[in-house]
């Protein structure tokens, strides 16, 4: 390794950087962009269903802002926000001096902007953008859908490019570049969730990448993979489509384990309880998410065997999953607490998630899952995983390590106060749609029947004040990298692990020479 | 970074691309097979088989079975489509013909494709179609009628507490001017 020297000047610096930190913190910026882009399609929904009837929008670019709000805070928003975690943090974890394939970290990041243009792109073409749903169901998304599906079709393989890409490097940088006597079972949690997420992603990210293919050539090239007509079935899509889909949902949730367990620490001021046990405990997350697809599908035609077969396996994640909740609280039990914004998040994101995960487990019974299917319900219990669960963690992850980052300290009035907002507005957003969801009400309607409108006016007020809130995030994330309290090298108290050892704002090249474990 | 790592990092990349490209067949050559290997065994969404060699077998006069008989037009495919007799009493075994009828009303050539779905989904492995006219595609000049013949046998094994099974058929247009999807 040659002499030290700073990041190149101008916009090439970001074009051609290989730097593990300049990455990582492009893919924050795009993944906050992304964030806002897909808040807004949120808040067109819900600005419409602030009132029964037809109000704001036709059904049709409803349909495609549901869709596009999916797309867009999935893969936008929550994936590439870890990813950009895993390249800051990752490398000065292990004691690595960057990530193990830098030039390919470089492209897995810059083709993502061209993804997503060419996907938002669709809003604008004749027929308009993506209709049919997140998840896509055929024929919906093939015999039915807009002409622009294939430029839809060709995003997903961009991005799924990206992601395998992403992560073939992390898998390559923790296994090969960790320090000298940082073994796999001295290794942060938050590398160690990432391994295992890494992996999930290589496996099931092709898997979606097949699917799109199918549909592809199910479109243009006359095969008949999903249309009955030719022999081919639609049932078959979602047996696919879930088989990447459920392990892409841990996908978004194991690293923000990874994150709230190395924050619970530093400000319980106890070591992680159970650290072994969290290892094993993520593991068979990851390989259980590969045996539960069909409880997405419950509603299409199961024989009872396998009805039954995906509800008890659905219902085996509980175990592995409450190993870790009551870790974290163990952590907590008996601890000097102080309640500094990341923890205020981590907190937050221990209890919600529980509540989203208990909505998971009434939705794992498959005879009530008949009832459930496709209401408001459904949608209250995923957004509880994944708003206070995926996106709480990464902003517990900003406050957290944006004093490393930057070198200043987040004004924590300021802090709390993004907290508080967003948590009073995400649970009355998100809470009363177990109301509604439970009386009846459909997912993905623009219309609904006046008895739901006064939990919907709820959920519309909370809506705004979260979005809102988020850009009141922007301004304290943007204050602090300009000015504030010069952090020290250490930032916390009683933080734990090398990324503490070097000074903040980390330097642009870290452990050069690896760190003694 | 020493050039063991390097070597390391390359096996190590090599290694995990191959599990890329084999997950990206495995949808391919494994799963779409299987979907359809499982249906076929378990009777999954009604699907039946393919053309049956009729063996001898004895007839269980003991049994009847209804065996039900519906039609549905995708889409707006414009042909009339049904069966000449809505439903037949059978013996398991036994073999029987019955016709469906389909007319072309429009005014130019069509060709259509009719595919079959069981109910209960336990009895379509024993529901078996010696000749059926869905196992070929049915072209229809314009305003031209035909009685096309289907003939099925109960297997003797289908379950005691099947009494009733609905035989359903879907018939679809796969015109070439209108279709870019193709037949199997």
């Amino acid at each position: 390794m040659g002499e030290h020297h700073g990041p190149a000047k101008g916009i090439t610096r970001w074009l051609y950087t290989t730097n593990h930190k300049d990455i990582g913190s492009m893919y924050l910026w795009f993944s906050f962009a992304m964030f806002l882009l897909g808040g807004m399609f949120a808040l067109v929904i819900r600005a419409e269903l602030f009132q029964p009837g037809l109000q704001l929008v036709d059904p049709g670019f409803f349909n495609q802002m549901t869709t596009m709000h999916g797309l867009v805070m999935v893969f936008g928003a929550v994936m590439p926000a870890f990813v950009g975690l895993a390249n800051w943090l990752i490398p000065m974890m292990v004691g690595a001096p960057d990530m193990a394939l830098p030039r390919m970290n470089n492209w897995s990041f810059w083709i993502l902007p061209f993804a997503f243009a060419m996907m938002v792109a669709t809003l604008f073409m004749d027929g308009g953008g993506p209709n049919f749903g997140w998840t896509f169901y055929a024929p919906l998304s093939t015999t039915y859908a807009p002409p622009s599906v294939t430029f839809f079709i060709f995003a997903v393989h961009i991005m799924g490019a990206s992601s395998i890409m992403g992560a073939i490097n992390i898998i390559a940088t923790i296994l090969n570049m960790r320090a000298p006597g940082m073994t796999l079972m001295k290794m942060p949690l938050f590398v160690w969730t990432w391994l295992i997420t890494a992996y999930l992603l290589i496996a099931v990210m092709p898997v979606l990448a097949g699917v799109v293919t199918m549909m592809l050539f199910d479109i243009h090239f006359g095969t008949a993979f999903f249309d009955a007509r030719g022999g081919g079935d639609p049932v078959l899509f979602q047996h696919i489509f879930w088989f990447f889909g459920h392990p892409e949902v841990y996908i978004m949730i194991l690293p923000a384990f990874g994150i709230v367990s190395a924050i619970i620490p530093t400000f319980a001021r106890k070591p992680l309880f159970g650290y072994a046990s969290m290892v094993y405990a993520t593991a068979s997350i990851a390989i259980l998410s590969f045996i539960v697809w069909a409880h997405h599908m419950f509603t299409v035609g199961i024989p009872v065997a396998g009805e039954l077969f995906f509800m008890y396996a659905t219902m085996l994640i509980a175990v592995p999953t409450g190993v870790k909740v009551f870790n974290w609280i163990t952590t907590m039990f008996r601890g000097s607490i102080t309640f500094e914004t990341p923890m205020l998040f981590s907190i937050a994101f221990v209890i919600l998630f529980t509540i989203g995960g208990l909505s998971g487990l009434m939705l794992a019974i498959a005879p009530a899952d008949f009832q459930y299917h496709d209401t408001y319900f459904v949608v209250a219990h995923f957004h509880y995983v994944l708003v206070p669960g995926a996106i709480f963690s990464i902003f517990a992850a900003v406050y957290y390590w944006l004093p490393k980052w930057c070198g200043h300290y987040v004004d924590e009035a300021l802090g709390k106060t993004h907290f508080w907002l967003s948590f009073i507005g995400l649970n009355i957003t998100f809470f009363p749609m177990h109301f509604v969801g439970l009386a009846g009400m459909p997912r993905r309607i623009p219309d609904y029947a006046l008895q739901f409108a006064d939990f919907n006016q709820i959920s519309t007020i909370g809506a705004f004040i979260f979005g809102f809130s988020q850009v009141f995030f922007l301004f304290v994330v943007v204050k602090t990298i300009r000015n504030g309290k010069k952090a020290t090298a250490k930032v916390w108290d009683s933080a734990e692990g090398l990324e503490w050892t070097v000074d903040s704002p980390a330097p642009y090249h870290t452990f050069t020479t690896p760190p003694k474990v | 970074m020493s050039d063991k790592q390097n070597k390391q990092i390359q096996r190590q990349v090599a290694k995990l691309s191959i599990v890329v490209v084999a997950m990206f067949a495995f949808v391919f050559v494994v799963m779409v097979p299987l979907y359809n290997l499982f249906c076929e065994v378990t009777g999954l969404n009604g699907k039946t088989g393919g053309p049956y060699q009729a063996e001898q077998v004895v007839v269980d006069e003991s049994r009847t079975i209804r065996v039900q008989m519906i039609s549905m037009n995708n889409e707006e495919m414009p042909w009339q489509f049904g069966p000449e007799v809505t439903e037949v009493f059978v013996h398991p075994g036994e073999q029987v013909q019955v016709n469906y009828l389909a007319t072309n009303p429009t005014g130019k050539e069509m060709v259509a494709q009719a595919v079959p779905s069981v109910l209960p989904f336990r009895a379509s492995s024993y529901f078996h179609k010696t000749e059926c006219f869905c196992f070929n595609q049915q072209t229809l000049a314009a305003g031209e009628s035909i009685e096309m013949p289907l003939v099925f046998i109960v297997d003797p094994e289908v379950p005691d507490n099947v009494s009733t099974i609905t035989l359903s058929y879907t018939i679809f247009d796969v015109s070439p001017a209108r279709a870019s999807v193709g037949a199997k």
